[in-house]
């Protein structure tokens, strides 16, 4: 066989590979799961801490904050990933900065137009996505190297691990804080008068000590030890 | 005297730590030694003392509804509150790279131990959850001041404050899934409960 052919082979073989790799191929569907658990943003790599605690006294808007950070990840790191060769390194954060904050203004509008209540009630902390540092961080790690539907998977698998910790936060909270689901007094509801509810739950320090929580069962369960 | 009451209210009855998590973040990243909490903390407080007051001038004479009126009656009525995001967010990066040219240029020495925190501090949510909370109060201008001033400290004292704790704490035994970040949140929501003491203070 002449080199000629072997490297046409080559070539083919690449095409094949490409053409094979579905939409949501194996390795694809890795960078969805892996954030939900194993390598998740909140308790395993420790960012974007600062939002997670402050919304979640109630599920409404715990949801609200939830779903913005989604919009916001999965569009900044399209955007990103596809500037991605067009970024001098040297003013990359300006950059990454300038486009998250577009976008979070995006949100921040549209909250003020369609849900004027929540809008005052998540007040600074719309604005706060910004310095959210998954969204950073992810930009940072993964969208400036990697192609835009990777990145796009990426950004939604962090965002989901990011979003089911600060639901169950907010579940735990409102239920033991208020004694109430959604708004709706679960308690009452299922003939329970006069639960005990309690106020530690509502203040900053039930927050931190139920994500301590959360965090200690999910690293017995994934045996992820920090040293 | 009100302006002494607020800085008094922003260091510790509103910290920004235990009372609104902002730079929650840095505050868990970089206490584990309290030297270099404290070298992070001093440059938390400089760059808050610099960009409150100067976001100030911007919401005041650019962003704020009706506030371009000092150029001509014609802009009376234009509304660019939808900007603050993106305008206080580059003066906060911006305004952290010359802080950084500055100290480097006339205090190396300074420059050495703060060097690293710097560049971190533009993404720290306390600098940009302080300028959106004194937009958002309608502070005045020497207001705007001494709160950027009493937050950073705030933020000052509690991160020094938790890495003294951490030091300590490396001689303990943690179950292993509690290590790291899980003992630190449980010891943070016990500092929070003594800093909750502060709020029946009136002023």
């Amino acid at each position: 066989m002449s080199t000629d052919t072997i490297e046409k082979q080559q070539v083919e073989e690449v095409k094949e590979k490409k053409k094979s790799e579905t939409l949501l191929s194996k390795r694809r569907k890795k960078f969805i799961n892996d954030p939900l658990n194993d390598d998740n943003p909140i308790t395993v790599q420790v960012l974007g801490i600062c939002s997670a605690l402050a919304v979640t006294t109630q599920m409404k808007p715990t949801l609200t904050m939830a779903i913005s950070v989604i919009f916001v990840m999965v569009f900044s790191n399209l955007s990103i990933s596809l500037l991605r060769n067009l970024i001098p390194t040297r003013v990359r954060i300006i950059v990454q900065l300038a486009v998250i904050a577009t976008l979070v203004s995006l949100v921040s509008e549209v909250l003020k137009a369609y849900s004027y209540d929540m809008y005052k009630e998540l007040s600074v902390f719309v604005g706060l996505i910004i310095t959210n540092c998954i969204v950073m961080g992810r930009l940072e790690a993964f969208a400036l190297g990697n192609k835009p539907w990777d990145s796009v998977l990426d950004g939604f698998g962090n965002a989901l691990g990011y979003s089911w910790i600060i639901l169950a936060v907010a579940f735990f909270r409102e239920l033991l804080g208020a004694g109430k689901f959604f708004g709706v007094p679960v308690f009452e509801a299922i003939g329970i008068a006069n639960f005990p509810t309690n106020g530690l739950m509502v203040t900053p320090v039930g927050a931190f000590i139920i994500l301590g929580l959360i965090i200690w069962v999910q690293r017995t369960k994934t045996g992820y030890v920090e040293h | 005297m009100e302006l002494f009451n607020l800085t008094i209210k922003s260091i510790f009855i509103e910290n920004m730590i235990f009372a609104y998590f902002l730079g929650m973040c840095s505050f868990l990243a970089v206490s584990k030694k309290v030297s270099t909490a404290l070298g992070l903390g001093l440059a938390v407080v400089f760059v808050l003392t610099i960009t409150v007051p100067t976001n100030w001038f911007l919401q005041e004479y650019i962003l704020k509804e009706g506030a371009l009126a000092w150029i001509s009656a014609d802009f009376a009525e234009v509304d660019l509150s939808f900007l603050q995001f993106i305008m206080f967010i580059a003066v906060i990066a911006a305004m952290v790279q010359l802080v950084e040219m500055v100290i480097e240029k006339f205090a190396p020495a300074l420059y050495g131990s703060l060097g690293i925190f710097l560049p971190l501090i533009a993404v720290n949510c306390a600098i940009l959850g302080s300028s959106l909370f004194m937009a958002q109060r309608e502070y005045a201008l020497s207001e705007s001041v001494f709160f950027g001033f009493g937050s950073g400290t705030g933020f000052l004292l509690a991160i020094v404050a938790l890495a003294a704790i951490r030091e300590k704490l490396k001689y303990s035994n943690v179950p292993d899934g509690l290590k790291g970040l899980g003992i630190t949140m449980l010891l943070t929501g016990l500092m929070g409960i003594a800093f909750m003491s502060f709020m029946g203070i009136k002023i």
